[in-house]
C-alpha cells in the first residue's frame, strides 16, 4: 500500500515475557480518521506509544512502522525528535497532568513552536494566539499568560490540541482524548477536532474504548482485544456486520434493561429538605467569610422503599457532595429523615448503629479497597462494629455467603484486592456494603471506572440485589445510559442546584430544560460528526 | 478485562494459605538484596554473642564447684566469706581465691578472663600493651611470677587487642561497649518511633487546630540548641544510661512525626478509609487498621538509619566526654583514648573499625529494608 502514509506491520511490543501486543498491523492513508478500540489492558495505548516510541526502556518492540516511507522503528534518536511533534503529534487522556503546571500557556506552545519552526518571540507568539483561537479558546491574546490551572479542564485539553496542531502534523494519534471530560465538553472537543482534521487534511488515530465516539468520527474501526487486533473494517460495517465475537460482545455490552416496578404508596426511606452544603471562602488576616461556594444548594429530593433516585450531573455539579452529605459524612444544613428519624442532627457516635441501615459504593474500585487486609476482612469490617456479638465462624459464613450472592466464589475470601479486576473489585465493594443487609445504598459512579461490558454486568448484579432485598438505590451518575437501565426516578443537578427531576422514563421522553437536554443529546447522539446531517442543529 | 466473577466456579477451589502476599514479597524484595540480607545475619550474629557478654568476657568464672556446690559467679554476686575471705565481693583472679576454689572443686572460665573494667596487675609493661600477637610468648609472660610456666599464663589472659591506658582489656571493653551503644541505640529509636509516630499520627488525622498548635510547638521546641542543654545538664547530675537516654529522647522524637502526618494528611481522605467511616468504624480502629500499616512503611524504611544515627549520637558523646559516665565500657570513650595515646595505634584503629563496621552493617539493612518496602518493587 503505497498510498498509506503510516503502515504498521506485525508490530510486537514486550514486556519482560508479557506481550502487550503482537502481530499488530493497520494502515492510515492521508486525511484519514482510523479508530483503534478496545477495553482495558487491550495494548491500544501501547500500540500509540510505539509509533513514536514513547514506552519505556523496558519494552523491546519488533515489527516495522513505516511513516512516508521511513522504518520508525530503525530510525535514531535525531531523526525521531523531528518527527515528533512536527509530523506526528499526540494527544493524551489527561489534560491535567499533561500540562506542565509551572508553565504559561504561552511558554508550552512556544517551546514546540521553537524547536521545530524556530520561531521566537513575536512571530512564536502570533502563532499562538492563532493556534489558541482556532482552537476556540475566547479571547486568546488574554489567555497567553494563563497556567493550566487557570483553565477548565475542556480548556487544557484545547491548549492541549492547539500544542499539537502546532506544527500541521500529517498524523494526529489522540489517545483517549475525552475520557477525563464531560459528555458535553467531549462533544465540543470532538467536534473541533474533525473540523480542525477537515481543515488541515491531517490523518488521525483515534484511541477509544467507548464505541459511541467511534461510531460519530472515524472512517474505519480496528477493534483490539488482549493485545491483537481482531477485526478491522469501516466503521458502519463494524457496527452493523460485526464479524468477530469479541466485536459482537463489545456492541451488545451497552447497559440495557428496565428498573423494577415500584408500588407508589411504599413508605418512603429517605426525605430532604432544602440541603444546603456551603463551603466558606474565607480571606484577610481575621479569616472573615467573604463568600460560600455552593457545592449543594437547597437540594429536595425523596426516595422510597424499593425505588432507585438517579442524580445525574456533570463534573463539579454537587452530586457526590450530595451523596456523602445524606449519610452524613460532610456537615451539611437543611433537613434530612431516615426512616422517619430526623438524622441531621444526630452526633458522629449516636449515628454508628444507623450507619449498618445506609451505606456507600464508591467509585474507584483500586482505592476504596485496603490493600494490606484479605477480602474476607474487608467485607467482614462491618460486622465486628455493626454485630460484635457473632463470632468468627458465622462471620465468615456471612461473607462467603454475601461473595457467593455477588457472583464471586466463597473461596476468594483469603486472597487480597490487587489480586483482583476493576470489576472484581466493584462486586467485592458491593459486598462489603451488601453484607450488613442495609435498606439505603449511595451509589457514588459505581460504574464509571469499568469497562463498558463489565458495566452492564454490575448494573445487572445491582438490579438483582435491589430485587432481591427491596433494597433503596440513590444512583449517581454522569453516565445517562447506566441511569435509564437503574433508575425510576432522577434528578439532574447543575451548579449544586436541581434543574430537572421526575420520573427517568419521562424526562428521557421529553426533557423541559435545555441543559437536559443537550446532557441527553451528547449521550445519545450517534450520528457522525462532520458528516452532512440534518438532524443535528 | 475477562472478568472472573462472570464464571465464580472455576476460580481456585484450593483456600490458600494465610498471610498476608505483599508482606511475603516484602520479605522476598528484602532477600533478594544480599548485601542487606548478609549485614543483617552478621549484625544479628555480633549482637545475640555481645547479649551474653558476661559469658564471654568476664573477670568471674561462669561455673564453680565448691565443696560439692555449684555456684554461678556470673550471674551472682557472692560474698568472699563463702569461699573462707572476708570482703563483700569476691575477687576470683586473686590467687589466694583461685587456690582456694582448686583446692576444693573447679571453675569454669569464660574464653576472656577480664571484664571492661579489670585492671591487669600482670601487665607484660606499663599500660597500653600492644595485642599479644605482638609479643613473644617470655614477653607476654614476664609479670608472671614464673614466667613461661606459669599457669596462669596462658591464652585466655592474653590482650588480644591489646590494653588501654589503665591496663585495661580492649577486647573486653569492646565487647561490653557494642552491647550498649546497641542496646542505647535501640531503646532510644523504639521509644522515639512510638512517641514521633503517635505524635504525627494525631496530628495527620485530625488536622485542623491540633495539627496547627502542634506544629508550631515543634517547630519552636527543635530550635532548642540539644547539645548545649545536654553540656548544662550533665555539669549538674552525672549523667546514667537512663538520664542519657531521657535527654536524648527529648529531642530525638521529632524526626519521625513530619513524615507520618504526611502519610495521614494523605491517607486520611483515602475511599478506603471513607468506607470504613460509612461503615461506622471508630477513629482508634481507623487509625490502627488503615492509616497506620501505611505510615509504617515510611517509619520502618528509617529505623535502621535512626538507630545507626542514635548509636553515632552517643558514641560521640563519650568521645567528647559528655556521654556515659566514666569507666562504661563505650566506643566513644575508646576513640578518644586512641586520640590521646598516638603512640599505641591499635586504641584508635580498633575503635574506628568497629564503629564504620557497626555502621555500614546498620546501613546496608536499612537499604535493603527501603527496597523491601520500595512500592515499585512490591506492587509491580
Amino acid at each position: 500500500m503505497s498510498a498509506s502514509l503510516l503502515s504498521v506491520r506485525d508490530l510486537g511490543v514486550r514486556f519482560g515475557d508479557a506481550d502487550a501486543a503482537k502481530n499488530v498491523s493497520f494502515d492510515i492513508a492521508p486525511g484519514e480518521t482510523l479508530a483503534l478500540v478496545g477495553e482495558s489492558g487491550s495494548g491500544k495505548s501501547v500500540t500509540a506509544l510505539s509509533i513514536l516510541q514513547l514506552l519505556p526502556p523496558t519494552a523491546t518492540l519488533s515489527g516495522h512502522i513505516h511513516f512516508k516511507g521511513q522504518d520508525l522503528l530503525k530510525a535514531n534518536p535525531a531523526d525521531l525528535r523531528k518527527v515528533r511533534g512536527n509530523d506526528i503529534s499526540m494527544i493524551f487522556q489527561e489534560p491535567m497532568s499533561s500540562l506542565n503546571p509551572v508553565h504559561t500557556v504561552e511558554r508550552q506552545i512556544g517551546e514546540i513552536l521553537a524547536i521545530h519552526a524556530g520561531l521566537r518571540t513575536n512571530a512564536a507568539r502570533a502563532r499562538t494566539i492563532e493556534l489558541l483561537d482556532q482552537v476556540g479558546i475566547p479571547d486568546p491574546a488574554s489567555r497567553l499568560a494563563a497556567f493550566p490551572h487557570q483553565l477548565s479542564g475542556g480548556q487544557r485539553q484545547r491548549v492541549m490540541i492547539a500544542m499539537a496542531l502546532a506544527n500541521e502534523p500529517d498524523l494526529l494519534v489522540a489517545d483517549e482524548p475525552t475520557t477525563a471530560l464531560d459528555v458535553t465538553v467531549q462533544a465540543q472537543i470532538l467536534e473541533l477536532l474533525i473540523s480542525l482534521q477537515q481543515r488541515l487534511g491531517m490523518a488521525m488515530l483515534f484511541i477509544t474504548h467507548d464505541l459511541g465516539i467511534v461510531r460519530r468520527i472515524a472512517e474505519r474501526t480496528c477493534v483490539m482485544t488482549a493485545g491483537e487486533i481482531v477485526e478491522t473494517n469501516s466503521t458502519s460495517a463494524i457496527f452493523e456486520n460485526p464479524q468477530h465475537a469479541y466485536t459482537k460482545h463489545l456492541i451488545a455490552a451497552a447497559p440495557r434493561g428496565q428498573p423494577p416496578e415500584t408500588r407508589p404508596d411504599a413508605p418512603k426511606i429517605l426525605e430532604v429538605e432544602d440541603l444546603r452544603i456551603w463551603f466558606p471562602i474565607q480571606r484577610g488576616l481575621f479569616k472573615t467569610t467573604v463568600g460560600h461556594i455552593k457545592a449543594v444548594d437547597g437540594v429536595d429530593l425523596s426516595v422510597r422503599e424499593g425505588e432507585t433516585l438517579g442524580v445525574v450531573g456533570e463534573s463539579g455539579s454537587g452530586k457526590s457532595t450530595l451523596g456523602y452529605a445524606l449519610l452524613r459524612l460532610l456537615s451539611s444544613k437543611g433537613r434530612i429523615v431516615f426512616l422517619g428519624e430526623d438524622i441531621q442532627h444526630l452526633s458522629w457516635k449516636a449515628m454508628r448503629p444507623r450507619r449498618a441501615q445506609m451505606q456507600i459504593v464508591f467509585q474507584d474500585p483500586f482505592g476504596s479497597l485496603n490493600p494490606r487486609l484479605s477480602v474476607g476482612d474487608i467485607i467482614g469490617e462491618g460486622l465486628k462494629v455493626h454485630f460484635p456479638h457473632i463470632d468468627a465462624t458465622e462471620r465468615d459464613l456471612k461473607v462467603s455467603k454475601v461473595l457467593t450472592e455477588v457472583g464471586l466464589s466463597a473461596d476468594l475470601r483469603y486472597r487480597y484486592p490487587h489480586e483482583f479486576s476493576g470489576g472484581q473489585r466493584q462486586r467485592i465493594a458491593i459486598a462489603r456494603a451488601m453484607v450488613l443487609e442495609p435498606k439505603f445504598v449511595v451509589l457514588d459512579e459505581p460504574t464509571s471506572a469499568l469497562d463498558v461490558s463489565i458495566q452492564a454486568q454490575i448494573v445487572d448484579l445491582l438490579r438483582d440485589i435491589q430485587a432481591r432485598h427491596g433494597l433503596t438505590y440513590l444512583f449517581i451518575s454522569h453516565d445517562l445510559k447506566v441511569v435509564r437501565a437503574l433508575a425510576n426516578t432522577m434528578i439532574v443537578m447543575r451548579d449544586g442546584k436541581v434543574v430537572e427531576q421526575g420520573p427517568t422514563e419521562q424526562i428521557f421522553a421529553s426533557p423541559t430544560v435545555a441543559y437536559t437536554k443537550t446532557l441527553i443529546a451528547a449521550a445519545f447522539d450517534q450520528t457522525p460528526i462532520g458528516a452532512p446531517s440534518e438532524n443535528r442543529s | 478485562m475477562s472478568d472472573l466473577a462472570a464464571a465464580p466456579a472455576t476460580a481456585n477451589p484450593t483456600p490458600r494459605k494465610p498471610g498476608n502476599p505483599i508482606a511475603r514479597r516484602r520479605w522476598a524484595n528484602f532477600r533478594a538484596n544480599k548485601r542487606g540480607y548478609w549485614s543483617l545475619w552478621i549484625f544479628l550474629a555480633i549482637f545475640i554473642v555481645t547479649l551474653g557478654a558476661e559469658f564471654i568476657a568476664n573477670d568471674r568464672p561462669i561455673l564453680v564447684s565448691y565443696k560439692g556446690e555449684l555456684l554461678i559467679p556470673a550471674l551472682v554476686n557472692y560474698p568472699e566469706s563463702r569461699f573462707g575471705g572476708f570482703l563483700a565481693t569476691t575477687t576470683y583472679r586473686d590467687p589466694y581465691i583461685a587456690d582456694e576454689i582448686a583446692a576444693n572443686g573447679w571453675s569454669l572460665w569464660p574464653p576472656i578472663r577480664f571484664n571492661y573494667a579489670t585492671v591487669d596487675d600482670a601487665l607484660p609493661h606499663s599500660a597500653p600493651v600492644e595485642p599479644s600477637w605482638l609479643l613473644t610468648r617470655e614477653q607476654n609472660c614476664q609479670s608472671y611470677s614464673l614466667g613461661v610456666d606459669d599457669p596462669d599464663c596462658i591464652w585466655s589472659n592474653y590482650h588480644l587487642l591489646g590494653s588501654d591506658d589503665r591496663g585495661r582489656d580492649v577486647l573486653a571493653r569492646l565487647i561490653y561497649g557494642f552491647r550498649i551503644s546497641v542496646l542505647f541505640g535501640l531503646v532510644l529509636t523504639i521509644v522515639s518511633s512510638i512517641i514521633g509516630v503517635s505524635a504525627g499520627a494525631v496530628q495527620g488525622y485530625f488536622g485542623g487546630w491540633v495539627d496547627l498548635l502542634f506544629q508550631r510547638f515543634i517547630e519552636v521546641w527543635t530550635s532548642i540548641p540539644a547539645l548545649y542543654l545536654l553540656l548544662i545538664i550533665s555539669s549538674v547530675i552525672a549523667p546514667s544510661f537512663w538520664v542519657l537516654l531521657g535527654i536524648l529522647l527529648l529531642f530525638s522524637w521529632v524526626s519521625l512525626v513530619g513524615i507520618v502526618r504526611a502519610e495521614f494528611l494523605r491517607a486520611r481522605n483515602f475511599e478506603y478509609v471513607n468506607a470504613a467511616r460509612a461503615l461506622g468504624v471508630s477513629n482508634p480502629t481507623i487509625i490502627l487498621r488503615h492509616l497506620l500499616p501505611n505510615a509504617m512503611v515510611a517509619t520502618l524504611t528509617f529505623l535502621p538509619f535512626i538507630l545507626s544515627g542514635s548509636v553515632g549520637t552517643l558514641t560521640s558523646l563519650d568521645f567528647l566526654g559528655f556521654g556515659l559516665p566514666s569507666g562504661s565500657p563505650s566506643l566513644g570513650e575508646l576513640l578518644a583514648q586512641g586520640k590521646n595515646n598516638l603512640q599505641a595505634p591499635w586504641l584508635g584503629l580498633t575503635g574506628f573499625l568497629t564503629i564504620s563496621i557497626m555502621m555500614t552493617l546498620l546501613v546496608f539493612i536499612g537499604e535493603a529494608v527501603r527496597d523491601a518496602f520500595d512500592p515499585r518493587k512490591t506492587l509491580a
